[in-house]
């Protein structure tokens, strides 16, 4: 694809949410308030799994201020398993299985009597043996959380607990291990780590005994929040209008529902509104963490670097309900190399932990991590350089991918060779320092959009969209709908419509936004063109085929057209209610095509080998995005993307005991990093267009999570010259290992 | 015919089948046609699945058109953060 001459595109434009932002203006989740509003708050189990004998909630009722008193009890069944599990998550029906699993829920006039009123409610447990781990609770014999949904295909070598079975690859992978020079097969383990989102999920909801309700939360799906409830509720959706606040951060964690349906439950039964929001005790405990993992890898290569072969073995806990993402894991081990001989296999676990959701490339950082510990420890004991190997195994346009498709254009090559020929690759490194190296990979996907655009009469544009913006999208989107028509970026402003202003859009998820959104944006900015060329050819009373849009302006075409003058936006939208009325354009669609992206990222880590202690001293991470719309956003992408992957390498984990309670359910004890314990991460942008989009957009939001756990890691083993296998690398264990 | 290659763990309902060859102009009729002629597949298709017609990856969109000579991955539905 040629690089179109953009005006917009590539520029960096004021950031249209910044002021609110920083003012304290926005509105986020827990920033609504109305009249008459109760609020809630919600008992969780103490055990990791009790079966829930009685609750008796007379005495809470009884309790002046209390107005509403819930149970599972409250929620009738629904017809989808999957549903059936997102409401038994939400409030537990028969057993709590895990700490923190909401057991009952008081609305109240205020939260100190919700809190009191909690203290009165009795529950009676019987409590039952309980599991936290992935490999025990695979393990035949493992105390099994529902019976009845053990993968069909499984024998009795695996337990109840282990749901979902995949494969994926192809070749023999022994045959290649027979010609490799030499074969490493290592077991590595990750801990379940938490988005850490800042902003703790809030809802405000008010719906009445006619079924008719409103609610306001922070999500990254307000379409799914309405489905989800509506279905719960026993609704219709068109009842239910919900309206996705400014959000806080999400990074996968706000892809499902957990106390939306309880806050709406309680305002019925109350006749008032409820406004629920989670402590950050609650996020930790009854949110949605990621996985934890245990894996096994082996790969052989020959001694000129070649990979011969690769088979990976992943085991992944998800908590305590059926799901599926091993799969994502499993398709993305070994996507950065292009590889005759290749299998990866994964099984979904559950557990007594809170059910996992959706985190930034779900899957795909700690099967990468494992499987680019392994090549660069082949790299360490062949004497090869870690970006040539690379280089000679990387996967590239026309490569059968590991997980089946043959890859379109792509950007790895592209992003290693910016990589080796960087400063950062050549600079030399102070004693007790290692440089480590990743690559990366993330699939990006389309899905449903919705866009509806209005041209004002005084030249404006007005879009509607239905993504949540979790990224930077209103200002991407603002510029694609300004290059589109030719007119300047702060001629329009983007705004996220609520669930009845218009069309459905699928969740903000899997990097697809600017993608879809955008080519959403593109047609439905074409028909206002096409209707506003029709309008300039009635005023010349020129027949409409002869008029073209070039520069913000119709504008006669065909030596038969005559000579006018260009007719701007403005001013065919000034004469717009005398020549037909408003004019829109609007797009409805399911786009695809999004192609994917790779990233490679260098770390050098500085350990201190009296404390443990790894410092960050220099970090730089390319990534190939398709195209940068607004470059700054693309960068703070990378940028978070990268310090989420070097807390989960350093420092972030769910620690449980052996009584199956979360042992640091707080930010004080669960350490992510902050701006102080980082250098600058520098991002590199890489442009390999994708021909799946007008203006070659590809995701951007997730891949930059994947590299960093192997890059810490690599860098790590070359700094003390040993190699860990366990995430995190936290100083004890780094001292450990220097011992 | 468009060549269809299943994913490994489908396997188990392809009889052992990597890949199969399909006479089909559209996703949705390729699938049906999968399940008809491997009914073991209907659940995962209810379930949804994605598909990469030459390298191209798809979601659940019935009516893409399909080469004779396309190649289509059978994937799992995809899900993203």
């Amino acid at each position: 694809m040629n690089k179109p001459d953009f005006k917009i595109l590539g520029t960096r434009p004021i950031r249209p949410d910044g002021l609110d932002k920083v003012t304290g203006k926005a509105m986020f989740g827990a920033d609504k308030s109305t009249t008459g509003m109760l609020h809630a708050r919600i008992l969780r189990s103490p055990h990791a799994h009790a079966e829930i004998v009685s609750i008796d909630t007379t005495k809470a009722e009884a309790l002046t201020g209390v107005k509403a008193v819930i149970t599972g009890a409250d929620f009738d069944d629904v017809e989808s398993r999957a549903t059936r599990y997102t409401m038994q998550n939400c409030m537990a029906q028969g057993k709590a299985l895990y700490d923190g699993h909401a057991i009952a829920a008081v609305a109240a006039t205020s939260k100190k009597i919700a809190g009191e009123a909690l203290k009165l409610i009795e529950v009676d447990y019987k409590i039952l043996p309980h599991v936290t781990d992935v490999d025990a609770a695979m393990a035949p014999g493992a105390p099994v959380l529902h019976e009845g949904v053990k993968a069909r295909k499984l024998g009795d070598e695996v337990s109840g607990n282990t749901v979902g079975y995949y494969s994926f690859g192809h070749g023999d992978p022994e045959s290649g291990f027979e010609a490799a020079d030499q074969v490493i097969e290592r077991t590595f383990k990750t801990a379940a780590t938490h988005q850490g989102y800042i902003e703790p999920h809030a809802c405000l909801a008010s719906l009445g005994a006619d079924g008719r309700g409103e609610l306001w939360c922070t999500t990254q799906g307000h379409y799914l929040v309405r489905e989800l409830c509506a279905e719960i509720l026993h609704i219709d959706a068109s009842q239910l209008r919900v309206t996705a606040s400014e959000i806080g951060g999400g990074f996968g964690g706000k892809t499902t529902i957990f106390i939306e349906p309880v806050a709406l439950k309680l305002s019925q039964k109350a006749g008032k509104p409820v406004k629920l929001v989670m402590s950050r005790d609650e996020v930790f405990r009854a949110s949605g963490p990621t996985m934890s993992a245990s894996m096994d890898i082996k790969i052989g290569m020959s001694k000129s670097g070649k990979i011969t072969a690769g088979h990976a073995k992943l085991r992944y806990q998800g908590g305590a309900f059926p799901y599926q993402m091993v799969m994502m894991g499993a398709m993305s081990a070994f996507a950065a190399y292009e590889l005759e001989h290749v299998q990866s296999e994964g099984w979904d676990v559950m557990t007594n932990r809170p059910k996992m959701i959706s985190y930034r490339a779900p899957g795909a950082p700690m099967a990468v991590y494992a499987v680019e510990s392994v090549v660069d420890e082949l790299c360490q004991k062949l004497g090869l350089d870690p970006i040539d190997t690379r280089l000679m195994n990387a996967a590239k346009e026309g490569s059968k991918s590991s997980y089946g498709p043959t890859f379109k254009a792509i950007g790895l090559v592209e992003a290693l060779e910016a990589a080796k020929a960087h400063p950062h690759y050549s600079a030399p490194l102070a004693p007790n320092t290692g440089r480590g190296v990743s690559c990366g990979f993330w699939f990006n996907f389309g899905g449903q959009v919705s866009v509806s655009m209005a041209i004002n009469a005084d030249g404006t544009v007005s879009l509607i969209e239905g993504n949540p913006d979790i990224g930077g999208s209103r200002a991407s989107i603002s510029m694609m709908a300004a290059e589109a028509l030719g007119i300047e970026f702060d001629r329009v402003r983007t705004i996220v419509g609520d669930t009845a202003s218009v069309g459905f859009s699928d969740v903000t998820d899997g990097s697809r936004v600017t993608f879809a959104v955008g080519i959403a944006t593109i047609n439905a900015a074409n028909a206002a063109i096409k209707e506003m060329c029709k309008r300039a050819a009635k005023i010349w009373e020129i027949d409409a085929d002869a008029v073209e849009w070039a520069n913000g302006a119709a504008q006669p075409t065909g030596h038969n057209a005559g000579a006018f003058p260009p007719m701007s936006l403005a001013e065919i939208a000034a004469t717009s209610g005398k020549t037909g009325g408003p004019i829109a354009g609007h797009h409805e669609g399911a786009p695809d095509k999004a192609g994917v992206s790779f990233g490679v990222h260098l770390v050098d880590v500085e350990i201190d080998p009296e404390t443990g202690f790894t410092a960050i001293k220099r970090y730089t991470a390319f990534q190939d995005v398709g195209k940068a719309i607004h470059p700054a956003y693309v960068e703070g992408q990378i940028q978070g993307g990268a310090v989420q992957g070097i807390g989960w390498a350093l420092n972030e984990e769910y620690i449980y005991g052996e009584d199956g309670r979360l042992q640091n359910p707080g930010f004080l004890d669960y350490r992510i990093p902050v701006a102080s314990d980082l250098p600058m991460i520098n991002p590199v942008i890489i442009e390999v267009p994708n021909p799946g989009h007008p203006y070659g957009v590809r995701g951007c939001g997730e891949t930059a999570i994947v590299p960093p756990l192997a890059a810490v890691s690599n860098g790590v083993a070359r700094a003390i010259g040993e190699r860990m296998f366990e995430l995190p690398m936290s100083p004890p264990k780094i001292l450990k290992a220097l011992s | 015919m468009a060549r269809v290659v299943i994913f490994g763990s489908l396997r188990v309902h392809t009889e052992g089948l990597a890949e199969v060859e399909i006479a089909a102009t559209t996703t949705r009729d390729l699938l049906q046609k999968l399940v008809d002629r491997f009914p073991g597949l209907d659940n995962t298709v209810k379930a949804g699945v994605s598909l990469a017609i030459d390298g191209e990856v798809y979601k659940e969109a019935w009516f893409t058109p399909i080469a004779d000579d396309s190649e289509v991955v059978v994937m799992p539905l995809m899900v993203g953060g």
